[in-house]
């Protein structure tokens, strides 16, 4: 079968125009990520590895390259592809999840969370039942649920962040460092939510500052170090 | 370094509202050069540079207040036939009435400030040729409450009411007709910052509920990073840079965009 994901030649740098300067993240980036497949980024800092995420859901435009997405209506560029094709595919196919809440003021935790399903269609209060099945999940109080998360501490924050962006199957998760400063409840919660899409099919390419955490997960590592083999199967490497 | 983008293929639907080479001097000023923009049905654009920039005399050309030197405007609606500029003053009147509302930054300019506010809702239904008394009255406070007006505030004229409340008002006017394209301009500037903030959650929550596309127009990013899906930048009259928001404000192509994203944050 086709890969979900083919990414070909990719490259990214940042001109600063106040500096004058171009800021070179990663150049001529090529791998394929199968369905059901976990690829782990690594690297040493600043070699690219958020960058190449945010790069693959477009928050940056990349310089060069091709990314190759297998959508439910064919095959897209995503390099490319209309921002209202890319608005789509983010509302459908491919999430991005991330250690930071994005906080609307006087939004609920669990209208927030049930947000990505309300928008999929789905009927109101069936939305709000999965999204606190999540909350709960995550181990985010009940007491906080109607409350509004701009308020809550880094840590509750976080796992509001994880269930909205982990409610809706996707076909393609972008993971970057949800694991970081999460306390070992709700990184158990995490990692077994993580495996049972996987188990579903969802590919996932992810970068972890502790990749212990979902060492299990991993099927192949993609070093992002200049001059690094370009990339290892898991059983070769001690991550 | 600019990146031509493909032509949307997953999205099928044509864009409700479209601009191109739209262009219009005031004497030796050029406030719009050749200028482009799209919206899809259910998008929120926002437009963001400083003042002069011409963003708020785009909008008001969306709004068909005024006609450029050059240029078309088309709405993919069955009402609204052709280059929307060419429409004479009594279509677009009608137009404007039924198919778009308009939210300005001074509610003078939308509002009749003496008169009662479910007054001032009902004015834009009369208008549109309503005039049946208990379907005025049911419509307004219909659309006062969406816009989560208080509603025992109904008859008091927007002239005692505080500049939030004030907003609403010209919110449920504006969505009185359920408006294909609802044109914000500058909703929130002036207003307290917890104020500002429900009126943003409003429009949200409006946006959601009923796929309304909205064109909003701020210099506040904030207010455009909350709610618009796509950004277009202005500078002197011409489009500099549009796209994703998030891409606008985390990855900006052009040395303004820059500047202007770096000054703010």
């Amino acid at each position: 079968m086709t890969p979900v994901l083919d990414i070909r030649g990719l490259s990214k740098g940042f001109v600063l125009h106040h500096l004058g300067r171009n800021l070179a993240a990663f150049d001529d980036i090529s791998f394929a990520v199968a369905d059901g497949e976990f690829v782990l980024i690594k690297g040493a800092n600043g070699a690219g590895k958020s960058t190449l995420l945010r790069t693959l859901y477009r928050s940056y435009l990349p310089q060069a390259g091709q990314i190759l997405f297998r959508s439910d209506h064919g095959p897209i560029d995503l390099a490319r592809a209309a921002d209202v094709d890319i608005t789509h595919l983010r509302r459908t196919e491919i999430g991005f999840v991330t250690q930071f809440l994005t906080a609307r003021p006087r939004v609920s935790a669990e209208a927030l969370v049930a947000e990505p399903l309300r928008l999929a269609g789905i009927a109101p209060d069936r939305a709000l039942t999965e999204a606190r099945h999540w909350l709960r999940t995550f181990g985010v109080k009940a007491a906080l649920w109607p409350a509004y998360p701009t308020t809550f501490s880094g840590g509750e924050q976080q796992k509001v962040n994880l269930a909205r962006a982990l409610i809706r199957p996707r076909k393609l998760l972008l993971l970057d460092e949800p694991t970081a400063s999460l306390d070992a409840g709700a990184r158990t919660a995490l990692v077994r939510r993580l495996a049972d899409l996987k188990a579903r099919g969802a590919a996932m390419i992810g970068v972890f500052h502790h990749p212990d955490d979902v060492a299990h997960l991993i099927d192949r590592v993609i070093d992002l170090t200049p001059d690094a083999p370009s990339q290892e199967d898991r059983h070769d490497v001690v991550v | 370094m600019t990146l031509t983008l493909d032509a949307p293929r997953i999205v099928t639907a044509r864009p409700l509202l479209r601009v191109a080479g739209v262009t219009k001097s005031y004497g030796p000023v050029q406030a719009l050069r050749d200028v482009d923009a799209t919206a899809y049905p259910g998008e929120v654009l926002g437009i963001v540079g400083e003042s002069g920039s011409g963003k708020s005399t785009l909008l008001r050309m969306m709004n068909l207040e005024e006609a450029p030197d050059r240029g078309t405007y088309t709405l993919d609606l069955e009402d609204a036939p052709g280059n929307l500029f060419d429409l004479d003053r009594f279509a677009r009147r009608m137009l404007c009435a039924t198919r778009i509302g308009i939210v300005y930054q001074n509610p003078h300019l939308g509002l009749l400030m003496t008169h009662s506010s479910s007054g001032n809702v009902a004015e834009r239904l009369l208008v549109a040729g309503e005039r049946r008394f208990a379907v005025l009255r049911d419509k307004a406070r219909a659309a006062l409450a969406a816009s989560e007006f208080p509603l025992d505030r109904l008859d008091a004229p927007p002239i005692e009411l505080s500049g939030g409340m004030q907003q609403r008002v010209q919110l449920a006017k504006a969505i009185a007709l359920e408006p294909a394209l609802l044109l914000l301009d500058e909703p929130t500037t002036g207003l307290d910052v917890s104020v500002q903030a429900l009126v943003l959650d409003t429009l949200k929550r409006l946006q959601q509920e009923r796929r309304i596309t909205m064109v909003i127009v701020s210099h506040d990013l904030g207010v455009i990073r909350t709610l618009a899906d796509r950004v277009m930048v202005m500078r002197r009259g011409a489009v500099v840079e549009a796209g994703l928001a998030d891409q606008i404000f985390q990855d900006p192509q052009h040395a303004y965009t820059q500047q202007l994203v770096h000054a703010k944050l």
